[in-house]
C-alpha cells in the first residue's frame, strides 16, 4: 500500500507536469490566432508600436468596415459561398456513387476499377497536361472547372468505401436485398441513412477545402469577378497592395491609406477564417470515428 | 471477411454476365466517376508526352514536333536546376524530420489527460490552424514577420526583415507548417490510442507503472504500426513540395533557399506559357516520387501489418 501511495502521489506530478505542456502548446497554438484577433480591433499603429499583447488598444471597428465595403472582397465572399456550398454537394455525391458500389464484394470487376481509382493518387498528368485538358474541355474561365477537375478525392472515397464495409450491418443490407429493394433503393434507404457520421466528416473536408482553395482558381479562373475569397486577399495580405475602390474612396491622403490597409489586413484574415473556425468544432466530435472507420482495410 | 458458409445453403454459382446485368445499377453510378476520372486523369497521363516534344497549340500534340530529351537536358543544364532540385528534397526533408515525430509526442500527452473536458478543449485548439487557407496562413507569416512592428520582432526586440534572408525560409517554412498541421495530425493517433485496452492501464497500474512506464510500454507500441504507415506514406511524396506557401513566401531576395521545383512549373508553365519545358520538369519531379514510392512500398512489405498501395 505504501508503494502504491508513493504511485498517487507520482501520477499527479505526471499530471501537472502533462498539463502545463500541453497548455503551453495550446497558447503557442493559439495566440497567433488571437493576437490577430486584438489586432483587428486595434488602432494598427498602436499594433505596430507593440502595445497590443493582450488587449485590443485604441477599439476600433473601421478594419472591419473597411472589409465590408470593399467591392472586390464582398464579391469573393459571395463567390466562396457558391463554390463551397456546390462543390461540397457536388464532391460529396461524387464520393457515394464511387463508394457504395466499390463496397460491394459481389461486383464483378471490382479490383479493377478500385485499381483504376487508385492509380490516380499516386500518378499524374502533371500541371500543364491537366490544363490543356481542362482548356480543350472549355472550362478556362467557367466556375465548373474548380469541381470536374478534381473528380473523385481517391484518399476519401476509401474512406467512405471502408465505413460502409465495416460499420453498416451487412444483415441490413442483405435484408433490404431479400425484401426485393433494388441496389439504388438499398442506398437510397439503408446506406445514405447509416453512414450519417461519415457524410458530416466528409461535408467538412469539402467545405473546407473549397472555402480556402485559390489555386485551382489561380489557373483557371482568368476573370477577375469569379475569384474566391483567398485569391482576392492575395493582393492585400501578400502584394500589400490596397484595392483600387479603396484608394479612390479615401481622402487623408497616402497616410491614412496606409493605415486602413492595415487595418484590412488584420480584418480580412478574421473574416476570411472565421466561418470554418467556428464550424468545425461542432462536428469535431465525428473526425476521430470516421478516421478510424476509414483506416481499417476492410 | 465473412465466410460464405454464413449464407445459408450454396447458391448455384451464376455467369458473369448474369452478374453483371443483375449489378446494372451499380454500374450505372460509376458512369460519372469513371468518365470525369478518364477524362481529367488519364487523358493528361497521355498529355505527358509534350514533355519530348516541342508542343505548339496550333499543331496539337501529336503535330508538334518531337525533340526527345531537349528540354531534360536544357534543365539539368541550367545553372538553377541542382539549387532547385536540392531545396526541393532539403525542405520536405526537414518538414517530414520535424512534422513526423512532433504529432506523435503531442497524441500521447494528450491522451494521458485525465480531464475530459481540458483534453477536448486542447484538441479543438490544436486542430483550428488546419482550417485555414493557406493564403491566410501566409498573410499572418508576412504580419508576424514584418521588420517593422511585427510580432517577432517586437517580441526579439530586433528588426530583421525574415523573408529577404534566404537562411530564415526553411525555419519560417517548416514552423509555420507545424503550427497548422502537427494537431491535426494527432487525430489519427488519437483514435488508434482510444482504441487500446483499458484493462492494459489498470493492469500496469497495478504493477506500479508511472505515466511515463505506461506510455513506454503500452502506449508506444500501440501507435508503432501506424506511425510507420505514416512515415513511409510522407517518404513517398519527398519531392512533393507544396506550391502554395513555397510560391506566396517567395521573394526576390529568399530564392537561394525558397527556389522549388513546383514553382518553377508553375511560372513557366502558366505565367510563361511553356508548355512543353514546364512539362518535362514536372514529369522528372513525379518520376523521382514514384521511384521512392516503390522504394518505401518494397521496404514496407517487409513490416506485415502495413500495406498501403
Amino acid at each position: 500500500m505504501g508503494n502504491n501511495k508513493s504511485l498517487g502521489l507520482s501520477d499527479r506530478t505526471s499530471d501537472i507536469i502533462l498539463v502545463l505542456f500541453t497548455g503551453l502548446v495550446m497558447i503557442l497554438v493559439a495566440y497567433p490566432l488571437y493576437y490577430v484577433l486584438i489586432a483587428s480591433f486595434s488602432d494598427p499603429y498602436a499594433v505596430y508600436a507593440g502595445k497590443t499583447f493582450l488587449f485590443p488598444s485604441g477599439f476600433t471597428m473601421k478594419g472591419y468596415s473597411a472589409v465590408f465595403a470593399d467591392k472586390n472582397i464582398f464579391t469573393g465572399y459571395l463567390n466562396s459561398i457558391k463554390y463551397t456550398i456546390i462543390g461540397t454537394i457536388f464532391s460529396v455525391s461524387l464520393l457515394y456513387i464511387t463508394a457504395y458500389p466499390l463496397s460491394r464484394k459481389d461486383l464483378p470487376g471490382r479490383r479493377l476499377l478500385n485499381i483504376f481509382f487508385i492509380i490516380t493518387m499516386y500518378f499524374g498528368g502533371g500541371l500543364i497536361p491537366t490544363y490543356l485538358v481542362v482548356k480543350s474541355t472549355g472550362l478556362i474561365n467557367n466556375i465548373w472547372a474548380l469541381f470536374l477537375p478534381g473528380g473523385v478525392a481517391v484518399g476519401n472515397m476509401i474512406i467512405v468505401r471502408n465505413y460502409f464495409q465495416n460499420s453498416i450491418p451487412k444483415e441490413l443490407i442483405e435484408a433490404s436485398e431479400i425484401d426485393g429493394c433494388s441496389h439504388l433503393r438499398t442506398f437510397k434507404e439503408v446506406i445514405i441513412p447509416l453512414s450519417m457520421p461519415i457524410m458530416a466528416v466528409m461535408v467538412v473536408f469539402s467545405m473546407v477545402a473549397y472555402w480556402n482553395d485559390w489555386f485551382t482558381a489561380l489557373i483557371y479562373l482568368t476573370g477577375a469577378e469569379k475569384a474566391p475569397l483567398p485569391l482576392v486577399l492575395r493582393n492585400i495580405l501578400i502584394k500589400s497592395s490596397a484595392s483600387a475602390a479603396q484608394s479612390s474612396t479615401i481622402s487623408g491622403g497616402y497616410a491614412e491609406l496606409n493605415k486602413i490597409t492595415e487595418m484590412i489586413k488584420f480584418a480580412s484574415i478574421i473574416v476570411a477564417a472565421a466561418p470554418m473556425l467556428i464550424f468545425y468544432p461542432f462536428v469535431q466530435k465525428y473526425f476521430e470515428q470516421g478516421m478510424m472507420a476509414g483506416a481499417v482495410k476492410g | 471477411m465473412k465466410s460464405n458458409t454464413t449464407k445459408g445453403p450454396a447458391a448455384p454459382k451464376k455467369s458473369l454476365g448474369a452478374r453483371i446485368r443483375e449489378n446494372w445499377q451499380l454500374y450505372l453510378l460509376l458512369i460519372i466517376p469513371v468518365v470525369l476520372t478518364f477524362v481529367y486523369k488519364y487523358i493528361p497521363m497521355y498529355g505527358i508526352q509534350i514533355a519530348f516534344r516541342d508542343y505548339k497549340a496550333g499543331r496539337g500534340i501529336w503535330g508538334s514536333e518531337w525533340v526527345g530529351m531537349y528540354w531534360f537536358e536544357r534543365f539539368f543544364n541550367s545553372p538553377n536546376a541542382a539549387r532547385m532540385i536540392k531545396n526541393t528534397l532539403l525542405l520536405s526533408l526537414y518538414a517530414l524530420l520535424w512534422g513526423f515525430p512532433i504529432p506523435i509526442i503531442l497524441s500521447l500527452c494528450i491522451n494521458q489527460l485525465r480531464f475530459k473536458r481540458y483534453k477536448r478543449t486542447i484538441q479543438t485548439v490544436l486542430y483550428a490552424p488546419h482550417f485555414i487557407s493557406t493564403m491566410v496562413v501566409c498573410g499572418m507569416i508576412r504580419i508576424f514577420l514584418s521588420p517593422s512592428g511585427g510580432l517577432i520582432n517586437l517580441i526579439a526586440g530586433t528588426s530583421v526583415d525574415f523573408l529577404t534572408e534566404s537562411r530564415w525560409f526553411r525555419t519560417i517554412y517548416i514552423v509555420s507548417g507545424i503550427w497548422q498541421d502537427a494537431g491535426w495530425g494527432c487525430i489519427i493517433y488519437l483514435a488508434t490510442l482510444s482504441s487500446v485496452d483499458s484493462s492494459l492501464y489498470e493492469a500496469a497500474k497495478v504493477d506500479g507503472a508511472s505515466v511515463f512506464q505506461r506510455i513506454l510500454n503500452i502506449d508506444i507500441p500501440a501507435l508503432l504500426p501506424m506511425a510507420m504507415l505514416n512515415l513511409i506514406m510522407s517518404a513517398g511524396s519527398l519531392m512533393n513540395v507544396g506550391f502554395e506557401k513555397a510560391w506566396l513566401l517567395q521573394t526576390d531576395l529568399n530564392k537561394a533557399t525558397s527556389d522549388v521545383i513546383a514553382v518553377y512549373v508553375y511560372q513557366l508553365g502558366i505565367e510563361q506559357a511553356k508548355y512543353s519545358f514546364s512539362t518535362a520538369i514536372g514529369l522528372f519531379n513525379t518520376v523521382v516520387n514514384l521511384i521512392l514510392l516503390f522504394a518505401v512500398n518494397y521496404i514496407s512489405k517487409k513490416f506485415n501489418e502495413v500495406d498501403f498501395v
